[in-house]
């Protein structure tokens, strides 16, 4: 009897949890009322706040928040709040992140997600609940090669910054000799392709996990190919490892590496000496010598030196933002905003113009390259278009 | 299959992979012993290790030690090195301990079945892991000094062999030694193989059951917290979730030697460091683990209990 009751109360359980997961998916079509002034709405972050590449997306968060802090500030009757969604960096968490912020209709855009293996991962349910992105910082070219509709990328893709940096390796470094490694990841295995199209041959390669720890066998490879440089493709706690290890054990070459180890933690991990003189690119200009007054409000609010993206996750942020101003208060309405939208970025000065695909207007695509000096990132320059 | 990759890096290959399996080794060796008494996996072994990696690395840089320090002199090095062993040691230790008086004793008293302690194990482990996680923002930390020196000291065969590998190789066959007496030689190791053999007749002859089980796990503790400091000292490293790959390998170790075996854990965690690396080697990074656990498969085939067999209570251990 006792056991039949639970059945019962379980069976209940189970068809009012069903019922309330078809409401919340029923709601995600609704639209906040058109036409009034909708004062609620939330703007969304997603990308690593914990984690191994945590150092990359908090800038991102803060460049981001900046932006709606000076907003909230001049339209202090109707406000816009920061959603953050923190995957940390790990696209096996960002299906579910996803869904939450699909399912959450006051959250009108999107700034991220960070990371290309987790934009991979989530494009999909952006694009079934029709949520416009805007991402600050994932490069990998095959995201836009699908018509998402939804999808929009605020820098160059690896497809501009991969060549410029085999361009530097090959033209500035003058290196003939260079071992590429990759981690594996949707990011890191992109970038590392396209640098070793541009080398053509290479000394050698070897791709890496995610979370290793221990390089020993590939630190044997690249000092028995004699290279002289090597690439990175992957983020900053493996480069940082991997390069520690490498100088620890007699290699004396310079590391190249892009975007994603362009953070003030990859020094961090890998201590001042074995970093010295690692060159970084990413397709953005240096966020410590952004336009306009940047980087004081930024150091005024966050007391830190901006990071890599900060000012592009500021710029972009500031288009969704002058989109809800202008009365735009669905997705809907959003989204075909951002796609008509041409304006300048005033911390980037970048014209954001979105191709149909939702890349980046190319005549807009740069790509810098930095330099360790002295335990930080210092930018180094620009590296001219191929 | 890259043969001339692995011929021409040989010697380094092994060297390194001696080194990385003397620390698999020393973190085996806590799964073997609550394995032989318990007959259980204590999966929060991996985080024993892990805090000890914290204790050793906030010891040194509280003394005022961090990586971008110049190497001081031998003796402060020896110095702050055995700092950092005792935090780690006793941090390690105290954490096993605290596992097994939470997690495990409990069910133990209430003859919970085997399952029970598995997922009390699983549990134990996400709660330490996850503690650290957020008291260190899932950071990965590289704050540690160069005691050891990774610089070359001399070549054998091709092979340079630098002081940080002596070190970790030596100690750990060290630790081995001085545990292998200690179970086969004093009255609180014959305690530890006599409830191993059988615990039931041990409780009969005056053996104190839960005190050789608080034993076990102490002893385990103290050597996953010098296999943390090693680790620190090779990879001047750590985050929240470094035990969590080196507990898989060093559980893998354990279960290639022969799990419930002191010796088969050293063996078995040495080999696997040498699978590894070869593996790396032959053909590439990217199937290290995907070979080394060919390796393991391929060895239970034909030894189902491991290299050396499970053995703690018996002669053998």
């Amino acid at each position: 009897m006792r056991q039949q009751l639970a059945r019962v109360l379980g069976g209940v359980a189970v068809l009012a949890l069903v019922a309330g997961g078809a409401a919340a998916c029923k709601s995600d079509d609704a639209t906040p009322g058109a036409g009034s002034k909708v004062c609620d709405l939330k703007l969304g972050f997603f990308g690593a706040l914990t984690g191994d590449a945590a150092g990359l997306g908090i800038h991102m968060r803060n460049g981001v928040k900046l932006a709606l802090e000076q907003y909230n500030k001049d339209n202090a009757d109707c406000k816009v709040a920061l959603e953050e969604y923190d995957s940390q960096g790990d696209p096996a968490k960002a299906p579910a992140l996803a869904t939450k912020a699909a399912g959450d209709t006051k959250v009108i855009g999107l700034v991220g997600p960070a990371f290309s293996g987790e934009t991979e991962a989530s494009l999909d349910t952006f694009k079934g609940a029709n949520l416009p992105i805007i991402t600050p910082s994932a490069t990998r070219p095959s995201l836009s090669d699908k018509d998402w509709g939804v999808f929009h990328r605020g820098v160059g893709n690896d497809l501009a910054q991969g060549p410029a940096a085999g361009r530097y390796i090959k033209d500035v470094l003058k290196a003939e000799k260079v071992y590429v490694v990759d981690d594996q990841s949707a990011y890191g295995t992109g970038l590392a392709t396209e640098v070793v199209k541009v080398l053509g041959t290479v000394a050698g390669q070897d791709k890496v996990q995610v979370k290793q720890v221990d390089f020993a066998a590939t630190v044997a490879k690249i000092k028995a190919s004699g290279a002289t440089v090597l690439f990175f493709g992957g983020y900053y706690t493996e480069a940082g490892l991997l390069l520690k290890q490498a100088k620890a054990a007699g290699w004396n070459g310079v590391m190249v590496a892009g975007d994603g180890v362009n953070d003030a933690n990859f020094i961090k991990v890998a201590g001042d000496a074995a970093a010295e003189g690692t060159v970084l690119t990413c397709p953005c200009a240096p966020a410590t010598s952004a336009k306009g007054s940047f980087v004081a409000d930024y150091k005024a609010l966050i007391n830190a030196e901006p990071g890599t993206y900060a000012d592009v996750s500021y710029d972009v942020a500031k288009i969704f933002l002058e989109g809800i101003k202008a009365g735009k208060t669905t997705r809907a309405d959003m989204l075909a905003f951002i796609d008509g939208y041409n304006g300048t970025g005033s911390a980037t000065g970048v014209t954001y113009k979105f191709e149909k695909n939702g890349e980046l207007d190319p005549t807009q695509v740069l790509v810098w390259a930095f330099e360790v000096k002295g335990g930080a990132v210092v930018p180094k320059v620009e590296i001219p278009k191929g | 299959m890259d043969f001339s990759e692995l011929f021409r890096n040989f010697p380094e290959l092994t060297t390194t992979g001696l080194t990385q399996g003397a620390i698999y080794a020393l973190v085996a060796l806590g799964y073997t012993l609550v394995y032989g008494v318990l007959r259980l996996i204590n999966f929060a072994h991996s985080e024993v290790f892990m805090v000890g990696t914290f204790a050793a690395m906030w010891t040194w840089n509280a003394l005022g030690f961090n990586q971008n320090l110049s190497p001081s002199g031998v003796l402060i090095s020896a110095g702050v090195l055995i700092a950092g062993l005792l935090a780690a040691v006793a941090v390690s230790s105290a954490t096993a301990v605290a596992v097994e008086l939470t997690a495990y004793r409990p069910l133990r008293k209430r003859n919970a079945p085997p399952l029970a302690f598995l997922i009390s194990a699983i549990g134990a482990s996400f709660v330490i892991m996850e503690i650290i996680g957020i008291a260190t923002d899932r950071a990965p930390y590289g704050n540690m000094p160069e005691l050891v020196s990774n610089k070359p000291l001399f070549t054998i065969l091709g092979a340079e062999i630098t002081p940080v590998q002596i070190v970790i190789v030596v100690g750990a066959l060290v630790m081995l030694v001085g545990l292998d007496w200690f179970i086969n030689n004093t009255r609180l190791g014959r305690g530890v193989r006599a409830v191993a053999q059988d615990p039931d007749s041990a409780a009969l002859m005056g053996v104190n059951k839960g005190r050789v089980i608080g034993l076990v796990f102490l002893l385990g503790g103290v050597m996953a917290g010098v296999a943390a400091v090693f680790a620190n000292l090779k990879y001047g490293f750590t985050k929240f979730n470094l035990g969590f790959l080196f507990g898989l390998k060093a559980f893998t170790a354990a279960v290639l030697g022969g799990i419930g075996n002191l010796r088969g854990a050293v063996l078995g965690g040495l080999l696997l460091g040498l699978v590894e690396n070869y593996a790396s080697a032959l053909v590439g990074t990217q199937f290290r683990d995907l070979v080394a656990f060919v390796v393991l498969i391929a060895v239970l085939m034909f030894r189902p209990t491991g290299i050396l067999g499970e053995s703690l209570g018996r002669a053998r251990a």
